[in-house]
């Protein structure tokens, strides 16, 4: 369970103060299945960030389970990085240099598990997301589709309760697309909590509940299949 | 994270980054080379005047019978002493620490003649330590016998003029002639060289001292030169010899030692400045190469900042990068300096073939503060940005290229 309370952030652009996030109060429940769409500069990564702990709100409290995670320690916030989100970038951010399947390993080498056992979930990570004749390949020769497939591996390979997920068709074909989107639904349909940040409305709509942002506020937070009740 | 996943992570970091690798291995390898080849060519200048200058004589002292000061004028050239040196004394000086050799030297004109020619040379009675006091070179032959200072060997080595006005273009080695009512031997021809010490070195005959003594009818010495290990012990053995001599002669102190202090002054001179402009070269050198070094690392490690914010959105804590980024460094660092030291070896292999006439040698100090150098700015300079962006939130490091 994720709950986010009056959560503000804002940047200094130039000598301008601008208000990603105004005032954001967020429930999510476990095992949800939500998009966050709005025009550019609406705040939605920027929400997604900080519930992946890669951003530092100025004010609020985020709470992961009954944990404030925002006041924990540069090593305690690692750990639930590590642990307990997953996140997946637009732009896949996989380490160049590194193959398909090492890239897949990172988190756990930084978690220091057992060679032994890492292997073995690599292996089993390939195998389910269709990678298993790229495995040896560097980024550079994998498609879109296939890399966004190595992220979504390396994201879920340490079993994290959310999956973060930052614009994930957004250089893809709409073919490859489609293919992570079945992906991440299936691993949703598996249990995981799945926040996925998007402008494609058709894609956007799939989800069980969906929020619009409008210059770093929820204008709405619709659930469809329940009526039509606006809550938050 | 375990320690083999650190170094294989580090390892896979520069290995799979060939041209930033070998950017950085290039100025380590040119940072420490250049410390250790300008500083190997200072040391080299250096070393080289300091072997001219010895050649000169500044760590030589010369023994002279009587007292100069008691009559203020001049060193009595002269033997007019009531106790003559003798040939004991100077092997006596030997047995002071500090002094390497002791050329006892009589020095007297003989006529010199060979067939029909004859003429007056000056003939030197000496030792085999004269050859290394004078730094004397043999054009022929050799030069006196070892150990043998007591024994009349009735052998002779000839001046390089000596032997051209004698012998002409015809050999002289093995050939005999007169020198006054004694028959000698030609054991070796001198090197053509200079006058020093205020004597013409090309214009004698140099024989045994002992042979000398009884072609001039003498037991006394000229003089005896000593040579000392280096400039530095010169005071110390002025008085040590001073000391000897007294001891040998009844407590009387009856001889003169005389230095050569305006070569002496002039060389300390030359000396400092030499080693003030050896240890600039080495510092501008040591500046130069570290900054290089330094920015080299900022800018590789600076630009893997979105790696570093990836690393953490992944789970790696602020200590993991920092050991990651410390581990790196320290095996590149280490490879640059090695290739460092290979440049360094293999630059000064090719000047010494250049130019042979310069004693070059690697001080070992040299390569160590370049060594030092390369690693502590490697890595200080790798460690610093990567903390530097360990510290950002995830979202700040990854977005900024």
């Amino acid at each position: 369970m994720i709950s986010l309370e009056k959560i503000c952030r804002s940047f200094t652009v130039g000598d301008e103060k601008v208000h990603a996030l105004r005032d954001i109060d967020l429930r999510v429940s476990d095992g949800e299945y939500i998009s966050i769409m709005g025009p550019s500069g609406s705040g939605k990564s920027t929400l997604l960030n900080m519930i992946g702990l890669l951003d530092r709100p100025d004010s609020g409290t985020y709470r992961i389970g009954d944990e404030d995670v925002t006041l924990l320690s540069d090593r305690r916030q690692a750990e639930v990085r590590c642990h307990r989100i997953g996140f997946i970038f637009q732009f896949f951010h996989l380490v160049s240099r590194m193959t398909a399947s090492e890239n897949i390993e990172l988190p756990m080498i930084l978690a220091g598990m057992e060679p032994k056992q890492r292997r073995g979930k690599v292996e089993e990570a390939v195998e389910a997301f269709g990678l298993a004749d790229r495995a040896s390949h560097r980024p550079d020769q994998l498609s879109g589709g296939q890399r966004q497939r190595v992220a979504i591996a390396r994201a879920t390979v340490m079993q994290p309760e959310i999956l973060l997920a930052d614009e994930p068709t957004g250089n893809l074909d709409s073919t490859s697309g489609m293919d992570v989107i079945n992906i991440l639904e299936r691993l949703n349909g598996d249990g995981i909590t799945l926040i996925m940040v998007t402008h494609d409305h058709s894609l956007g709509r799939r989800a069980t509940r969906q929020l619009t942002m409008v210059d770093g506020r929820i204008e709405r937070d619709t659930v469809p299949s329940l009526s039509s009740a606006p809550g938050s | 994270m375990r320690a083999v996943d650190v170094v294989s992570f580090a390892y896979r970091a520069f290995a799979g980054h060939r041209v930033r690798t070998v950017l950085l291995f290039v100025a380590m390898a040119i940072g420490v080379g250049s410390v250790v080849v300008l500083t190997t060519l200072g040391e080299g200048a250096r070393s080289y005047v300091v072997g001219q200058f010895s050649s000169l004589g500044t760590n030589l002292l010369i023994i002279l019978p009587g007292r100069s000061e008691t009559v203020g004028g001049p060193p009595p050239l002269l033997g007019i002493t009531p106790r003559d040196l003798t040939l004991e004394d100077a092997e006596a000086l030997l047995h002071i620490r500090g002094i390497r050799y002791s050329a006892p030297i009589i020095v007297g004109a003989a006529p010199l003649s060979r067939a029909d020619r004859e003429r007056e040379v000056t003939v030197l009675g000496s030792t085999s330590h004269l050859y290394h006091i004078r730094k004397l070179q043999m054009a022929y032959g050799r030069f006196l016998p070892e150990d043998e200072a007591l024994r009349q060997a009735a052998v002779c080595i000839l001046g390089h003029k000596t032997k051209t006005e004698l012998f002409g273009s015809d050999p002289a080695l093995g050939q005999s002639l007169r020198i006054g009512e004694y028959r000698f031997r030609v054991i070796g021809v001198l090197a053509p060289m200079g006058e020093s010490l205020g004597m013409d070195m090309s214009d004698v005959v140099i024989i045994p001292v002992a042979s000398a003594q009884s072609l001039f009818n003498t037991s006394s010495m000229f003089r005896i030169i000593v040579e000392a290990d280096s400039r530095e012990i010169m005071d110390r053995a002025k008085n040590a010899v001073l000391r000897t001599i007294k001891l040998r002669h009844e407590g009387e102190d009856d001889v003169t030692v005389v230095s050569q202090d305006a070569v002496l002054a002039t060389f300390d001179k030359i000396f400092t400045v030499l080693t003030l402009a050896v240890a600039s070269i080495g510092a501008i050198s040591i500046a130069v190469a570290g900054i290089l070094i330094m920015n080299v690392m900022l800018i590789v490690v600076s630009q893997r900042r979105a790696e570093i914010g990836l690393l953490k959105a992944l789970g790696a804590t602020r200590q993991q990068i920092i050991v990651l980024f410390l581990t790196e460094a320290i095996i590149v660092s280490s490879i640059g300096s090695a290739f460092g030291v290979l440049l360094a070896r293999g630059s000064v292999w090719g000047i010494e073939k250049l130019f042979p006439i310069l004693p070059l040698q690697i001080p070992l100090w040299s390569l160590a503060v370049a060594v030092a150098i390369a690693l502590m700015v490697g890595v200080v300079f790798a460690v610093l940005p990567a903390i530097n962006a360990a510290k950002l939130d995830p979202v700040v490091a990854l977005s900024r290229r």
